[in-house]
């Protein structure tokens, strides 16, 4: 069959149909410029223009996390490139499906320091799953096919396709997916029957049993938290989630000890250090989680579910590593535990289960509202009350409200909660919000947010405005960068050095200024009825709310310290000296 | 689980990759990104028709740190297949180096006699120089160079080690 020849530059659009693609995030500039014409050239394609390129990745990120779908971006060379750095690493740390197209000077040019030019590949090697530079115009559609792939196979990650002018200015035939010869990349899915046996046996005969699963189940589908909440009700553990995982378990169900690590409940993490059994499904054993390390969990046998093997023995060694996708693993398990139908010992569950409730006796996230300040603790918790009921979804940015958010609204679905965990990039939210709303344009999208982190991609506030996306900025404002100002006073004998913002925006005249909608509340008895206009205003909205400036996130397991050494408030802190060791850390 | 060692120990391990431009900066940057260290780095195509190179490296590290390092480069993608040649059995490790060694008179023919117990050939001479070319195990190479001192060293190209497994059995 003779093909019709078509220009580099419609090739990757024809591809990135093929691919399922119907929204991309980017920003032109001269080396794209055929790209964008080819865009203009079509309908099937939507592309959000951004305002600046961090933006975009971050707003992919969002529309990938809240769909499970490969997120897109364009950028052009130079600046463009380097601007989607951070996002690329973001998305790398995460775990997060992402193609960005990458303009690139013409071939040619490349290495003569031409205007923007950068070398992308060389720059992004580090902080992508895998790049591509294209340099033959008959490699551009099978290159497209394979990062497509590649970003959402095994664990998925962020992929780079740097494309030269020349190469998209070329003519050449289109190739479909699949013609090209066997796919190389295809990590193990499927877990080992042996190692799963053996896993399905710990967990039958513990007396003291854990289920700690994170981001890797969300990963893995819809279909995996559906398999983790049936391993939890047959086995009647308790499961604790990754601050990646929320929503994987219903927050709602008895069986949630709630999230666990650093600002984790002190059920969760005394229940990770005194089980006897630990399946970790789809987590990593990150810093933030294991705390020192040679403190964590001693007495337990460990069993690890993860896709990706050098995941397996990094930071904890572990008993029984089972290399595999988390939904496939999970569905054998159940089967196994069907066939064996282990005898439990329901006298140990019960006591065990007793402990848990003696712990979560202590209430370690109770607070206070009294009086006319808002505690931030409060504001989110009145949030989750008065959108619940709605499709909502929530991203943050990063810091002190990111915790309260994880710790005060319910999360019992997953793809609902989409927060920077891995890298910590401040800045996050806003453009995530962005992401989440061009995907489900019915949908209730918030950003929880500081004032400090929203001013980090605060431009994008004309993309959302632009493409009328009614997404909620909902601020705590406490005027400082909460989370540096609470080690200062943890770590640093309460010298707030460059913690705290002057001159800060009016953040009701800015949204104003976008053309947005602005409110505030700085009583608590203003708050409820912000909350609610935020909600019903069909237009985007940012909602200052000014909470208890020296208010601090507990609980906390301080760094260096172990899980069973948390501080439970401030009180705690007097006696539980941070040592230095724990300091050098962050 | 137990305690695991800490012994640090010393592995030579034989990497399979896609002949990209770009692959071998992967490789490399895995090892300085993560903190891991390279004694010794080759390599070349293997296989031309099916563009495949083999990287040979050495590095050194506790149990956990080795198989972390096997782990991270075998999620790279262009990475088809990684081998621990020190734990998978019995392997040939090969080395060659060039060695120039300057002098005169009695130093120039001391340095003659050491090559030939070495078996390391003379592949360059002028009035005052040779370059020898030997070939074995990096520790041999070690002492060869150390004996060389005193007789008028100058300068060593060393390839790094080619390693490959024993008996039948590709990797």
């Amino acid at each position: 069959m003779a093909r019709k020849k078509m220009q580099g530059a419609e090739i990757v659009i024809e591809a990135l149909k093929e691919q399922g693609v119907t929204e991309i995030f980017g920003y032109p500039g001269g080396a794209v410029l055929p790209l964008y014409d080819a865009i203009f050239k079509q309908n099937q394609i939507r592309h959000i223009l951004v305002r600046q390129e961090g933006g975009a990745v971050h707003a992919a990120e969002g529309y990938a996390r809240s769909t499970g779908k490969v997120g897109v971006v364009l950028v052009t060379s130079g600046p463009g490139a380097t601007n989607a750095v951070t996002g690329l690493t973001d998305a790398l740390m995460d775990s997060i499906p992402v193609v960005c197209l990458t303009g690139q000077v013409p071939t040619h040019l490349i290495g003569n320091d031409a205007f923007q030019e950068c070398d992308t590949t060389g720059i992004t090697r580090p902080c992508t799953k895998l790049n591509y530079l294209v340099k033959d115009v008959s490699d551009l559609a099978n290159v497209v096919h394979e990062a497509f792939h590649v970003a959402r196979s095994g664990r998925p990650g962020p992929v780079v396709i740097d494309l030269p002018k020349d190469v998209i200015m070329a003519m050449g035939t289109y190739q479909e997916a699949g013609t090209a010869p066997a796919e190389k990349y295809s990590p193990r899915v499927k877990g080992d029957q042996s190692a799963i046996a053996e896993a399905v046996r710990l967990l039958g005969q513990a007396k003291k049993p854990i289920i700690y699963a994170g981001g890797g189940v969300i990963n893995s589908g819809p279909k995996a938290s559906k398999l983790l909440q049936d391993l939890v009700k047959l086995s009647g553990a308790p499961c604790t989630l990754t601050l990646m995982g929320l929503g994987a378990y219903p927050a709602s169900d008895k069986q949630f000890v709630g999230m666990l690590g650093m600002h984790g409940t002190y059920e969760a993490n005394l229940a990770m250090h005194d089980c006897d059994v630990m399946i970790c499904v789809g987590a990593r054993f990150d810093d933030r989680i294991t705390g020192r390390l040679d403190a964590f969990s001693p007495e337990s046998k460990k069993v690890h579910i993860d896709i990706d093997p050098s995941s397996i023995n990094k930071n904890v060694p572990v008993d029984v590593p089972i290399v595999g996708d988390v939904a496939s693993v999970l569905a054998d398990m159940i089967k196994k535990w069907k066939a064996l139908k282990p005898k439990q010992d329901q006298a140990a569950l019960k006591k065990w289960w007793g402990q848990i409730d003696q712990w979560r006796a202590k209430k370690c996230l109770a607070f206070q509202q009294k009086g006319d300040t808002i505690k931030p603790q409060h504001a989110i918790r009145r949030l989750f009350e008065l959108t619940q009921g709605r499709e909502t979804f929530v991203t943050t940015e990063v810091g002190q409200h990111q915790m309260w958010a994880a710790q005060y609204y319910n999360f019992d679905k997953p793809n609902h909660w989409m927060t920077s965990g891995g890298l910590g990039t401040m800045g996050y939210g806003l453009p995530a919000a962005m992401g989440v709303q061009v995907a489900h344009p019915d949908a209730l999208v918030v950003d929880i947010a500081g004032e400090a982190s929203t001013l980090m991609n605060i431009q994008e506030m004309s993309t959302i405005v632009q493409y009328r996306l009614p997404v909620k900025i909902f601020i705590l404002n406490n005027e400082y960068m909460g989370m540096v100002r609470q080690w200062q006073e943890l770590l640093h004998g309460g010298r707030y050095s460059e913690s705290y913002m002057e001159s800060l925006p009016d953040f009701v005249k800015l949204a104003e200024s976008f053309h947005a909608v602005g409110l505030r509340a700085t009583k608590a008895s203003q708050l409820d009825d912000v909350i609610k206009e935020m909600i019903e205003i069909d237009r985007p909205v940012i909602a200052d709310i000014a909470i208890d400036k020296l208010e601090n996130c507990f609980p906390m397991i301080p760094s260096g310290a172990a899980h069973n050494e948390m501080l439970l408030g401030p009180n705690d802190k007097a006696e539980k000296q941070i040592s230095e060791q724990g300091m050098v850390l962050v | 689980m137990s305690e695991p060692s800490k012994e640090v120990n010393r592995h030579t391990i034989a990497v399979l990759v896609d002949n990209e431009p770009g692959v071998l900066a992967r490789v490399i940057g895995l090892f300085s990104g993560r903190g891991y260290n390279i004694e010794s780095l080759t390599v070349a195509e293997t296989d031309h028709a099916k563009s495949l190179s083999r990287i040979t490296v050495v590095t050194s590290g506790t149990p956990m740190i080795i198989e972390q390092i096997k782990a991270q480069l075998g999620r790279l993608v262009p990475v088809h297949k990684v081998a621990d040649l020190t734990q998978d059995g019995p392997h040939v490790e090969r080395e060659l180096a060039l060695v120039k060694v300057v002098g005169k008179g009695e130093k120039r023919v001391e340095s003659l006699r050491i090559a030939d117990i070495f078996r390391a050939r003379a592949v360059d001479s002028s009035n005052n120089s040779f370059v020898f070319e030997i070939v074995g195990a990096a520790s041999k190479i070690d002492a060869f160079i150390e004996l060389m001192q005193p007789l008028g060293l100058s300068e060593v190209s060393r390839t790094g080690a080619a390693a490959i497994s024993r008996g039948n059995k590709p990797i």
